[in-house]
């Protein structure tokens, strides 16, 4: 072993364990600020060339200097080192400024520790399917290098130290898997999330005006998946409520708390068929969830409630995937009776603005004396009988955007068609809001489930009757008919050409991806998902319920577990007992004998049973004393004789039995 | 004392236990000329600091996990944790069935550091990796200081060179020799004492060791006094001539080095052949006898009258010289040669006064 007193380890042993850093390090690089993944690069590369050529490695106050460098280097470069990114930087910035001491086998053992903690932060970042495969590659070769450091003398070849190390994470893994499905799991979290974990995130928000939705629909990002109990409604019934819009300020959508105008929580009577369905929705850092009208309220999830507006709602921001089953009663009557408050607000309008459309709806209600269904009939139907397009690059607006885009224009996305449509409701007098949410959603056939995107967002209107309560109007529908039946790529005219993803190719890349994402839907819905309430569910299944009995569960088969691991490993390691060629001859014979009905009695040696088999059948006496004598010359008196052991084989092998006479 | 006492259990309270165990189990330990299987019974396993450490690592991720509801984070930190378990298993099963040989110990002079040679077999199909002797505390604790209260050179197990190895790997059906060093301090037999085999690996978690003893002696010679003083029947009134010229003697062929030969009579042309220091050997021309007397050296203390005999002895047989020691109970008539010289050596050494 070559090694200079700065080195605890041999040259080979720590350019593998540069190796290995390298393995686990890697996937930080890219999310990282570039100058941190540069030193990092560097200061490995640094370390393998200085192991080559025996440079002589910086002395204490240099490390210093450079570990505060690096420290203030991350304060200006994140503001503050708590955060996820920040501390992950941080905690691989002072691994390889590690190398640089690397004197004793503790030096050696805290860079073995902290690279499992790196490949710990490594899954805040990403969980998907393909990491438990970069779990296990790294978990083998950071074990390797810790067999290494605890091997005096030479160091181990590289085969031996990895194929260690990959026996020892195998063996591991079956309790890995036995922890993890019964380990009691507590809801989270223990200290609070940093707030960087909920990052700038797309999808709905509190407000809309003209663009924000067509600018969601280019994202092919997952909202939520979804799978129906029975049969799936339809598409055009597949409307997913989220926030919805009762003020207007003449361009923007926001939404009015009923707290604030002091109003009762909306009611509602539901009736007809249940929907059931499970939706694993992604984590968006807002409190929405995702619903069919209407559901029912004694079916929601825990940890989540209807607001006022019966919008199903968390109490916390959603900031971990979360699988919930829910039941939907479709056929229900909102609100029947309209507070004047409510009233008010849902009529409102901007006091100027718009004031050919404004004129319009009055004229509307004249002709229709103020019938709600009436009125958005006859907006429908000119959406549908005029020229109206529905577009993903509507033109720009001018300031009475209403007027412009109802008269002039006449193209736009659903945002222009809901927010134009509410609007005339209102000047009709009748109570209308918007609605956003997703419509539809693409089937896959593998998981028997619908994915729903941000390319499904969605808008459309409620207005109010009295006696029948709020109402769904979805204009867009009345434009692209087929947005609604089936999809926005199918919505789109083709001369525009679709964002990247909506270009759907072949069949087999349909097929494929289908099929992928069906192999990611199961790994959200088993693994990743799997919580407490998942786990409680699943085990409940073997009639586990409750705690004690987990961890009952859990130590019995983590004890069998090892115990049997433990029981092969002395078993290997028990003295190897030399094969026996005369026994082995010797019990061939034996089994002949069995088989024609001789065996021996326990405490009867070899000549003796001879004796007695060759009194029951005279006519073998001379071929069994024969073989008696070859056994007990070739095993115990010439044992080292080839020619005894030829001649045992000889008698063994020429022994005839008929069946025993009887 | 009582005090200091109470202050250990208090302070250390598990080096306490663990010291405690240690002096029961090895007041258990039976002296045995060898070979010592080791049993799976008599194997003891505890976590070492960086085991420990190890654990506490794995608990913070338990936490975070639980924190991020990461669900990969609890994969890996379960894998860890199985890991932690599967190690102590396998650090178990690397020590348990090698058997302990006793192997020779060359005779040292008092004040050296005495090697006794320890070989562990293999007999399992599974190489063992990383096994290590070690005293226990006490035993170091006890010789390592000579009297100045210095500690001597070789008893520490970063000490240990290729030649005397205290770690070695043992592979599949093979016996490997180690060594363990014990600082020699007085004259006459010294017995090796209660030792330990001993492994971490393979992770470094767990430590498992066994306490063996093995029937082995290790002949110390007394320690030899500075030279300087000449024995009285080397010169003077007898005629003696110094039969050495180079040249007036026969070369009679090469024999190994022994300590206290002369640097001049080494063959340094074998050396690099040989790795191996020679020494060439004459045929003595002048037959003059030497008589090394117990009774020549009346101003010294028993002991310090044995270290003289002994640098005697080693200068007589350096200069290829017959000589015959004379002590009160014992002679030893005149010649020369290796065997002899060991003879002598052997004699001073278990002199009983």
């Amino acid at each position: 072993m070559k090694t200079t007193a700065e080195n605890y380890l041999a040259q080979s042993v720590l350019l593998r364990l540069l190796g290995m850093l390298a393995l686990v390090v890697a996937p930080h690089l890219l999310r990282m600020p570039l100058w941190i993944s540069l030193l990092i690069v560097a200061l490995i590369l640094w370390r393998a060339t200085a192991a080559r050529r025996n440079w002589p490695l910086p002395n204490s106050w240099l490390r210093t200097a450079l570990t505060l460098l690096c420290f203030s280097g991350v304060y200006a470069s994140f503001g503050r080192p708590s955060g996820q990114t920040a501390g992950t930087a941080l905690l691989a910035l002072m691994l390889v400024l590690k190398l640089t001491e690397m004197r004793s086998r503790r030096d050696v053992m805290v860079v073995v520790s902290l690279s499992y903690f790196m490949l710990f932060t490594h899954f805040l970042f990403s969980q998907e399917l393909w990491t438990v495969l970069y779990l296990l590659v790294c978990a083998a070769a950071i074990t390797a290098v810790m067999v290494e450091s605890n091997h005096g003398g030479q160091p181990l070849p590289l085969r031996v130290s990895l194929r260690m190390g990959t026996l020892l994470v195998a063996q591991a893994l079956p309790l890995m898997l036995i922890l993890f499905v019964l380990f009691p799991r507590i809801p989270g979290p223990l200290w609070g999330l940093p707030s960087s974990s909920g990052a700038a995130r797309t999808g709905l928000s509190d407000s809309m005006a003209p663009g924000d939705i067509s600018g969601l629909i280019q994202s092919n990002e997952l909202v939520f998946r979804v799978r129906f109990e029975g049969e799936p409604p339809p598409a055009r019934e597949r409307y997913w409520r989220g926030p919805s819009f009762e003020r207007f300020n003449g361009r923007r959508w926001t939404h009015m708390p009923r707290e604030v105008l002091r109003v009762p929580p909306a009611e509602a009577t539901l009736n007809g068929r249940p929907v059931r369905y499970e939706i694993t929705l992604e984590p968006h850092d807002q409190l929405w969830m995702f619903s069919l009208d209407i559901p029912d309220p004694a079916t929601l999830p825990h940890g989540s409630y209807l607001d006022q507006d019966l919008l199903l709602t968390a109490r916390k921001p959603v900031r971990e995937r979360w699988l919930y089953s829910l039941t939907s009663l479709t056929d229900f009557r909102l609100e029947e009776t309209l507070t004047p408050e409510l009233f008010r607000l849902n009529t409102l309008l901007p006091a100027d603005g718009n004031p050919q459309a404004a004129a319009w709806a009055q004229q509307l209600r004249q002709q229709y004396a103020g019938d709600g269904a009436a009125i958005a009939q006859a907006i429908l139907q000119r959406f549908r009988n005029e020229d109206f397009y529905y577009t993903l690059q509507p033109p720009q607006l001018a300031r009475n955007a209403i007027d412009d885009f109802l008269f002039n224009t006449r193209r736009g996305f659903c945002e222009h068609y809901s927010s134009t449509f509410t609007f005339l409701m209102r000047a009709a007098g009748i109570p209308a809001r918007v609605v956003t949410g997703y419509q539809g959603g693409d089937y896959n056939e593998l998981g028997d489930y619908f994915i729903v995107s941000q390319s499904d967002a969605h808008a459309w209107s409620e207005f109010w009757l009295p006696g029948r309560g709020w109402t769904r109007a979805d204009p867009t529908a009345a434009v692209a008919p087929i947005r609604i039946e089936r999809n926005i790529a199918a919505a789109i005219p083709l001369s525009e050409g679709l964002p990247g993803y909506l270009a759907r190719g072949s069949e087999i890349a349909a097929l494929w991806e289908a099929r992928t994402d069906w192999i990611e839907a199961s790994w959200n819905r088993w693994v990743l998902a799997y919580g407490p309430e998942l786990q409680s569910d699943f085990l409940r299944r073997f009639g586990l319920v409750d705690w004690g009995q987990m961890v009952l569960a859990l130590t019995v088969l983590i004890t069998v577990a090892l115990s049997l691991m433990g029981a092969a490993m002395l078993v290997r390691s028990r003295p190897v007992t030399p094969k026996d060629a005369a026994l082995k001859q010797w019990q061939l014979a034996l089994r002949k004998l069995a088989r024609a009905g001789y065996t021996t009695a326990p405490a009867e040696g070899p000549r003796d049973f001879i004796q007695r088999v060759a009194q029951l059948r005279p006519d073998l006496r001379g071929s069994l004393h024969a073989l008696a004598d070859a056994y007990l010359q070739a095993r115990y008196i010439a044992a080292d004789n080839p020619q005894a052991l030829q001649s045992l084989s000889r008698e063994a092998h020429s022994l005839k039995l008929q069946k025993k006479i009887s | 004392m009582r005090l200091w006492l109470v202050a250990k259990i208090l302070l250390h309270p598990l080096r306490f236990a663990q010291e405690r165990i240690d002096a029961w189990v090895l007041a258990r330990v039976k002296r045995q000329p060898g070979p010592i299987p080791v049993s799976r019974y008599r194997v003891y396993i505890l976590p070492t600091r960086f085991g420990y450490g190890f654990g506490f690592m794995t608990l913070v991720m338990l936490m975070g996990a639980m924190n991020y509801s990461n669900s990969m984070g609890f994969a890996l930190t379960f894998l860890l944790a199985g890991l932690g378990l599967v190690a102590m298993h396998q650090t178990h099963s690397n020590l348990v069935n090698v058997q302990l040989h006793a192997g020779k110990a060359a005779a040292v002079f008092a004040g050296e550091v005495s090697h006794f040679q320890i070989r562990i077999e293999n007999p399992s199909a599974r190489p063992r990796y990383s096994l290590s002797l070690a005293w226990p505390h006490y035993t170091v604790a006890d010789t390592a200081l000579n009297k100045d209260g210095k500690p001597l050179q070789g008893t520490r197990r970063r000490a240990a060179d290729d030649e005397h190895p205290v770690t070695a790997d043992v592979p599949v059906q093979s016996i490997t020799p180690m060594m363990l060093s014990l600082p020699a301090r007085e004259r006459g037999w010294m017995p090796a004492r209660v030792f330990s085999v001993g492994t971490d690996f393979p992770l470094g978690l767990f430590h498992a060791w066994t306490w063996a003893e093995l029937e082995m002696m290790c002949l110390v010679y007394p320690r030899p006094a500075p030279p300087g003083r000449v024995p009285p029947g080397a010169h003077g009134g007898d005629g003696h001539t110094s039969g050495k010229q180079p040249g007036l003697d026969e070369f009679a062929g090469l024999r190994s080095y022994q300590r206290g030969d002369s640097p001049r009579s080494i063959h340094w042309k074998s050396l690099p052949k040989l790795h191996a220091p020679m020494v060439k050997q004459f045929l003595e021309t002048i037959d003059e006898e030497l008589w090394l007397d117990w009774n020549d050296l009346p101003d010294l203390e028993p002991e310090a009258r044995l270290s003289q005999l002994t640098r005697w002895v080693l200068e007589a047989d350096g200069t290829h010289r017959h000589y015959g020691l004379r002590l009160p109970d014992q002679t030893i008539e005149p010649n020369s040669g290796e065997d002899h010289r060991n003879l002598c050596l052997k004699t001073l050494a278990l002199f009983q006064a």
